[in-house]
């Protein structure tokens, strides 16, 4: 008797099919992954077995849950198994805490409002449950508010909050998705730990293959709201038997065929840079503070160079691409672009700017959705000081359009019309349209489905090969960094702690730190190894 | 905290300095000379000469300014130029009926408004929220003067339950007082707590789609406990806002409301002094307004650090 039983499970909303016929189950102590990309309906069956299914759901089928079907239990008997019973951990743990509470009130809250102990009580045992996911009393007292801690340490909370009462079993919606890779690492080891110490059953939400080969008992592939494989993660993974499930592995480990780079001269050239933000007075007549986001930064791209820079949040990646665009002044050193200063007096030298673009990560954000595609993608034009005009303007915007694997009539539409995927596309070709010397791509396929993903970086890789393209690619995924560039920046608290050819310097980390990074990195399981 | 309420005590004096300075030049810059408009157009020059003298008209004007900014803080506001009483008397007494008025206004509009608000967010989409939506809809767009004057037809003159118009005063006690300032208090609370009920809504919309109330959810809370608990306190902060705002008008805005009422209130003592050109009361009564809007803000700032932790870590 299993303790989760999903069958045949259907839903959809306002009319619109969501979920087919989706059966699975979970045991007691058990772990088990729902994978698949966006759209698969993974997060959908997570919250239609907490019953928090949004408004104008229908669904047919059952979810047993301990002899009992959560499908048909009224709400107020779902709120007593919410919490008690069923523990939720959700995927942002930026917004997932009330920001207005301390986190020991929000812990407490979960004993108190299922009467399990008195306030006293629920309060100590608040105390026990944040040290057991390691954030004891003497350094994170309960009195802390969630904006004064980290997001790892905000998804210990939310962790603490869905065990607190030592729930049968927990259910986890990307958990470790809007983490670095490091807290990732420990985030993954301490539900596992939780799962084993209190015997839960844990139900892992991930798009991350990676993540989940090497902790979950059972792995359930997804795809458009259907189960289109499922079984126990070795035997699943040795025996792929559904297409989709071998191109879900194949895209996760994708590898480039980045054409070779030949030994050329200095393009960018980064020299001591300094960046100091000042950081606001401590007391009302004190000095005020700086904080070091950039800390003596140099290095060198070369022309047809593929750099990548590595680094968890926080480590000045954001900022050193900042000072390169120009867009805010260092307090110490200098950036030049073929031996000309980025930034002038008090703005970027345009002269230099005109020859750098760059790419961003999110797909939906980065676009002004009541232009259409053309005027998005000759936005660059603006930069030059004589744009191209009529033939010759038409001709640059099918080209780069084809170039990107797009169709010259998309320039007539407007960004709604394109997937997550082809906006990305375009967003290169934004870059692309005035040829600049340098691109930045920050975190330019990190919010992409990893068959997309895929994609996207093969394009990377034949544009390099048709145009000679000189990057910057800023990741914190390792393995993508491994494949699409010649050479890598690893940062830490606005230093650069190691540098090199990448193959290198994945192979034979020098720094502990970047040894710890590719320690902590996700990686898919050696199938042939699996198999012998 | 206490640097925070430090800070915003600071910038509470800077903003009263300002604003006395900017309310002085600009009211002097006004044309109309006060002694001669008092005079009549038929005044010979020696005797404009001689009031103006009197009425310290003809020191510089920066040290007029410090006189009178010197007077402000230490409550003597000075002479009325057209009734020769102290302003700050004039004042004083104004004030006794406009600002029970405010907040009499103020504590019926929140009272109203919140708990409507709370509802229609908490039904939306339904029945009780089209209602409430539909009357606060109303309640914007009917002018007050109209309401008021509806107001007094009904309860003052057919059921006679409160005054239609004029203020007993004080001496006759809190039950005359309640008794004169009630239908005014409604028709001036009326359009103000249907825009508070709005913002509490849509406050209280906006923070429901947070991924902390289905945290909330997820922990076992019901849909209400949700909305108590992890809700309200995280919608006041529009609210607070739009309160704070509301007390500064109902102070000095009832002018029209205090016209239909017969109301001796601050707003027509303004009314009455700029047509008689009686600048120092202009500017004294301007200056305590001021002086209350300023105050207000500092109390909203204070309200929301006590609600938000973070803005108290902020600064």
């Amino acid at each position: 008797m299993s303790l989760l039983n999903i069958t045949n499970l259907s839903l959809s909303i306002n009319g619109t099919k969501i979920l087919q016929d989706v059966s699975l189950s979970i045991n007691t102590g058990e772990i088990v992954a729902v994978t698949g990309e966006s759209g698969s309906g993974k997060s959908l069956t997570a919250l239609a077995t907490m019953g928090l299914l949004p408004e104008g759901s229908q669904t047919t089928g059952t979810i047993t849950f301990e002899d009992q079907n959560l499908l048909t239990t009224s709400e107020a008997d779902l709120c007593r198994i919410r919490g008690k019973y069923i523990g939720m951990v959700f995927q942002e743990p930026m917004t997932a805490l009330n920001p207005v509470q301390t986190v020991g009130a929000q812990v407490a809250e979960t004993i108190l409002i299922h009467g399990a102990m008195s306030k006293s009580d629920a309060i100590a045992h608040a105390t026990d449950v944040l040290t057991r996911v390691g954030l004891p009393q003497d350094r994170y007292p309960l009195s802390r508010y969630p904006h004064e801690l980290s997001g790892g340490q905000r998804q210990r909370v939310v962790i603490a909050m869905a065990i607190a009462l030592r729930p049968k079993l927990l259910i986890a919606d990307e958990p470790t998705t809007a983490l670095d890779v490091t807290t990732q690492a420990q985030i993954l080891d301490l539900l596992k730990d939780l799962a084993h110490d209190y015997d839960m059953g844990l139900l892992m939400i991930t798009h991350d293959l990676a993540v989940v080969a090497n902790m979950a008992d059972k792995i359930v592939v997804m795809r458009l709201g259907e189960v289109v494989e499922q079984g126990e993660t070795k035997s699943l993974l040795t025996n792929m038997q559904h297409d989709y499930t071998k191109m879900l592995f194949a895209a996760s480990g994708h590898q480039v065929n980045l054409p070779d780079f030949r030994a050329s001269d200095v393009l960018l050239n980064v020299k001591n840079v300094v960046r100091d933000y000042t950081t606001p007075r401590k007391t009302v007549f004190g000095s005020k503070g700086v904080f070091r986001a950039l800390n003596g930064i140099s290095f060198d791209i070369k022309r047809g160079e593929r750099l990548g820079l590595v680094g968890e949040s926080g480590c000045g990646k954001s900022t050193l691409t900042r000072a390169i665009m120009g867009l805010e002044g260092v307090q110490g050193g200098e950036i030049t672009l073929d031996g000309a200063p980025v930034f002038t007096g008090r703005k970027p030298n345009l002269a230099v700017r005109r020859k750098m673009q760059v790419v961003f990560q999110d797909p939906f954000g980065s676009f002004n959705p009541r232009q259409k595609v053309v005027r998005l993608i000759t936005e660059p034009f603006h930069l030059l000081e004589t744009p191209p005009t009529h033939e010759e303007r038409q001709r640059l915007i099918n080209q780069t359009l084809t170039a990107v694997g797009l169709d010259p009539s998309d320039a007539d539409k407007y960004i709604h019309q394109f997937s997550g995927g082809q906006r990305q596309r375009i967003a290169i070709a934004r870059a692309l349209i005035i040829q600049p010397d340098l691109i930045v791509f920050d975190e330019a396929v990190s919010a992409l489905d990893v068959s997309v993903r895929a994609q996207i970086l093969d394009l990377l890789a034949d544009l390099s090969a048709k145009y000679n393209l000189t990057y910057l690619f800023i990741s914190h995924d390792l393995n993508v960094v491994r494949t699409i560039t010649d050479r890598v920046l690893v940062m830490q608290h606005g230093e650069i702690v190691e540098q090199g050819e990448t193959e290198q310097v994945f192979t034979a980390p020098n720094h502990p730190y970047t040894q710890e990074l590719i320690a902590a990195a996700p990686v898919l399981p050696d199938l042939q190894q699996m198999k012998g | 905290m206490i640097r925070y309420t430090l800070k915003r005590f600071l910038s509470l004096c800077i903003s009263l300095a300002v604003a006395s300075l900017l309310i002085f030049f600009v009211i002097e810059i006004a044309p109309g000379d006060p002694a001669s408009f008092m005079l009549g157009i038929n005044a010979q020059p020696d005797t404009v000469a001689a009031l103006r003298a009197e009425l310290g008209l003809d020191v510089p004007k920066f040290e007029r300014y410090l006189a009178w900014a010197q007077g402000m803080l230490t409550g003597d506001f000075g002479m009325s130029y057209t009734y020769r009483t102290p302003v700050s008397q004039m004042v004083a007494d104004r004030l006794w009926v406009s600002l029970p008025l405010a907040l009499f206004a103020l504590a019926l509009s929140t009272l109203i408004a919140l708990p409507a608000g709370i509802y229609a967010a908490a039904r939306r989409g339904k029945t009780g929220d089209v209602a409430v939506m539909s009357a606060t809809q109303l309640g914007v767009a009917i002018p007050n003067f109209w309401f008021a004057m509806m107001l007094v037809l009904i309860f003052a003159i057919k059921l006679r339950w409160f005054a239609g118009g004029g203020f007993a005063g004080w001496n006759k006690g809190l039950g005359a007082v309640i008794w004169s300032l009630t239908l005014p208090a409604i028709s001036l609370a009326l359009p103000q707590a249907a825009i508070l009920a709005r913002v509490m809504r849509s406050a209280l919309l906006d923070v429901m789609n947070e991924d902390f109330m289905r945290t909330a959810r997820a922990k076992g809370l019901t849909t209400t406990q949700t909305l108590w608990k992890h809700g309200l306190r995280n919608a006041l902060i529009p609210v607070l806002t739009i309160i704070g705002l509301q007390f500064s008008f109902l102070l000095a805005g009832g002018i029209i409301i205090e016209q239909v009422f017969y109301l001796p209130g601050l707003g027509r003592l303004v009314f009455q002094a700029i047509s008689a050109r009686d600048l120092i009361v202009v500017e004294s009564v301007v200056m305590l307004l001021v002086f209350a809007v300023i105050v207000v803000n500092f109390a909203v700032d204070l309200a929301y650090a006590a609600v938000d932790p973070r803005l108290r870590a902020r600064t």
